[in-house]
């Protein structure tokens, strides 16, 4: 993870606006985990798979970005074409390989998943190497703008710009239209919708798409603020998890409002103890477990 | 898992006396078979590394094959008995059996600490949820550099000669090696045949097959779940102590979630809910990766591919399908 702008400063520089910008820098670092765990929710709701290859696709976004970016690309249009070729892959990956797994038991997607993030990542260590890389902020993006408590760096305002759009955008796609309006019914009973004659198996096909494509947007956004690194998947995968554990695994709203509280919990804690930043994100998943097990806006009947 | 019913029936009421002799004498013939083994093995560090890691996927077979609970956070038990053993060696210079034992018990008080929290959920929430909380001991023995080492690795973990009653031994010596470690895990063996063979054990079988049943039959599945979770970490942390004297390091990757992985391969490729299919897993596993790893680096990719095939189309791995096809 990319490190807060301001860490480990003694109590004495403390003060309002420092703890303000901090918890901007929080809903910034946020907005990463809810394009995540949005994507998980997605997929979890609809076809009851937990995505363990979810960070290789993150780590995936960021590659395609910087491959892209190196090839003279527009760093506008790589917005637009992370997300299409992650997605294309996503559902390649839903065809050939989940889509035999289904009815045969919540794990073996799960165990599939996780066998196909090594692949993943050892191709992605074949092609680039093994090392990583520094991604340059895109120049119109660069500097920071005074945001009322002080100057924050424009580039994360943007990514909590990009975010919302995709959030506004999802929710419009579920809510107001037809296409949602099957994929909610299909997650709420797809027996029932497969007899109303949709073919189910494409609606789980282009949701598995979708949360991976969303995937591959958030690594595109993460790699100017973190570098890009094979191994980068792995611990935003856990945190993730986090992110959906807290907000209530197949809600789309929990992601959001956890994925923006974890970033904000981490921000602030690594200003006050920033040993214990990394920390601080599983007590608060394991005080979430012990008072609410199925999250904040989970359905406890999903849990077994 | 309809099969593992098969399995569990199969094993329960063989159909013919060979087998049923052999499942009798289970915990016999695996000590018999380790202590000719080392003759098969190119080189015995190998199979102190097939005993070690087989030890340690027996542990987590307890759980996801036996209790169908997968855990994907059994990184932590391990390292937490390795890391114990380790800097009870090495900061409080305690005799190895000292950190065998107290390797156990703190394989056992890792997962009774994480089962704490990861039993309150279950399904696909507990393969999260161990994945996280192993993620974070990752990160907590990372930072406690003072009694860890660090990103370094805990150095030193140092045993040369070892004296049981009166016997001494030349620990350096692999063969030597290979037999204390084997005898550690004939024990283990033992323990876990007995596990199974008692009322508990069919309990724990009887929570994965029902567990609305289990519960109605008066047993409390979460407490069944939560003692599981600790006997396993107890096995798993056995491994980690026996790896820590066996490598004189425990290296900080011991918490890395890919050793979690790793297990999981090795259940699921020798066969999940079967008594030898850890083992079988764990040795072919690794002697693949000896041959693999000599003309390629990219060791990790075959391991996916593997793990992919196995999912689709070898679910009941190695020793699942032999018990599968003797059963025919």
């Amino acid at each position: 993870m990319w490190r807060a702008p301001l860490q480990g400063n003694s109590m004495a520089g403390l003060s309002l606006e420092l703890i303000g910008l901090q918890l901007f820098a929080g809903l910034a670092l946020g907005s990463v985990y809810v394009l995540l765990a949005i994507g998980l929710s997605l997929i979890f709701g609809m076809l009851t798979v937990v995505n363990f290859a979810h960070g290789a696709f993150f780590m995936l976004g960021a590659y395609v970005g910087l491959w892209l970016l190196s090839i003279g690309v527009n760093f506008w249009i790589c917005l637009v074409a992370v997300p299409l070729i992650v997605g294309g892959f996503g559902l390649a990956v839903e065809r050939v390989l989940i889509r035999p797994l289904y009815g045969r038991g919540i794990d073996y997607p799960l165990l599939l998943t996780f066998g196909l993030s090594y692949i993943i990542i050892e191709l992605v260590r074949i092609v680039f190497g093994k090392s990583g890389y520094p991604v340059d902020t895109p120049a119109l993006l660069q500097g920071a703008v005074d945001i009322g408590v002080g100057y924050f760096p424009l580039y994360r305002l943007f990514v909590m710009a990009v975010t919302g759009v995709i959030l506004i955008g999802l929710w419009l796609f579920l809510e107001r239209t037809s296409y949602g309006l099957i994929i909610r019914a299909g997650a709420r009973d797809p027996q029932i919708v497969r007899v109303l004659g949709v073919n189910i198996a494409r609606v789980w096909l282009m949701v598995f798409g979708l949360g991976c494509g969303i995937a591959g947007l958030g690594g595109l956004l993460a790699a100017p603020l973190q570098g890009v690194i094979p191994e980068m998947g792995g611990p935003i995968l856990a945190e993730a998890f986090v992110v959906t554990v807290v907000g209530g695994m197949g809600s789309l709203l929990g992601a959001v409002l956890a994925g923006l509280l974890v970033g904000v919990v981490v921000s602030i804690t690594s200003l006050f103890a920033p040993e214990m930043a990394k920390v601080a994100i599983f007590a608060l998943m394991a005080v979430v477990l012990l008072i609410r097990p199925q999250g904040f806006f989970g359905r406890a009947g999903l849990m077994s | 898992m309809t099969y593992t019913v098969e399995k569990a029936a199969m094993t329960r009421l063989p159909k013919d006396g060979l087998m049923d002799m052999a499942y009798r004498h289970r915990v016999l013939l695996s000590a018999v078979f380790l202590l000719v083994f080392p003759l098969l093995v190119p080189f015995k560090a190998l199979a102190v590394n097939i005993l070690i890691y087989g030890l340690y996927a027996l542990g987590f077979n307890l759980l996801f094959g036996y209790l169908g609970l997968l855990s994907f956070g059994h990184s932590a038990l391990f390292g937490a008995g390795s890391y114990a053993c380790g800097i009870l060696l090495v900061h409080y210079g305690m005799p190895w059996w000292a950190g065998l034992l107290l390797g156990t018990v703190a394989g056992g008080a890792m997962a009774g600490i994480i089962g704490m929290f990861a039993i309150r959920t279950s399904g696909i929430y507990f393969a999260m949820v161990t994945l996280a909380l192993s993620q974070c001991v990752y990160y907590i023995f990372y930072q406690a550099t003072g009694l860890t080492g660090g990103e370094n690795g805990l150095r030193g973990v140092n045993v040369s000669d070892i004296s049981i009653f009166g016997l001494h031994l030349y620990f350096v010596d692999p063969v030597t090696r290979y037999y204390v470690v084997a005898a550690c895990v004939i024990l283990a063996l033992f323990f876990l045949s007995r596990i199974l063979a008692s009322p508990f054990g069919a309990v724990i079988e009887a929570t994965r097959e029902n567990e609305a049943r289990a519960r109605a039959s008066g047993y409390d599945v979460r407490r069944v779940r939560l003692v599981t979770f600790i006997l396993s970490g107890g096995f798993c942390g056995l491994a980690g102590a026996l790896q820590a004297i066996h490598l004189s390091i425990v290296p900080i990757e011991t918490m890395h979630y890919e050793t979690s992985g790793l297990v999981v391969m090795m259940a699921l490729l020798g066969g999940m809910g079967t008594f030898f299919g850890p083992f079988i897993g764990a040795a072919v596993f690794l002697l693949l990766e000896n041959v693999v790893s000599l003309w390629t680096v990219h060791w990790q990719l075959f391991v996916g591919a593997v793990f992919v095939l196995c999912v689709l189309f070898f679910p009941r791995g190695i020793w699942g399908s032999v018990l599968h096809w003797v059963k025919k």
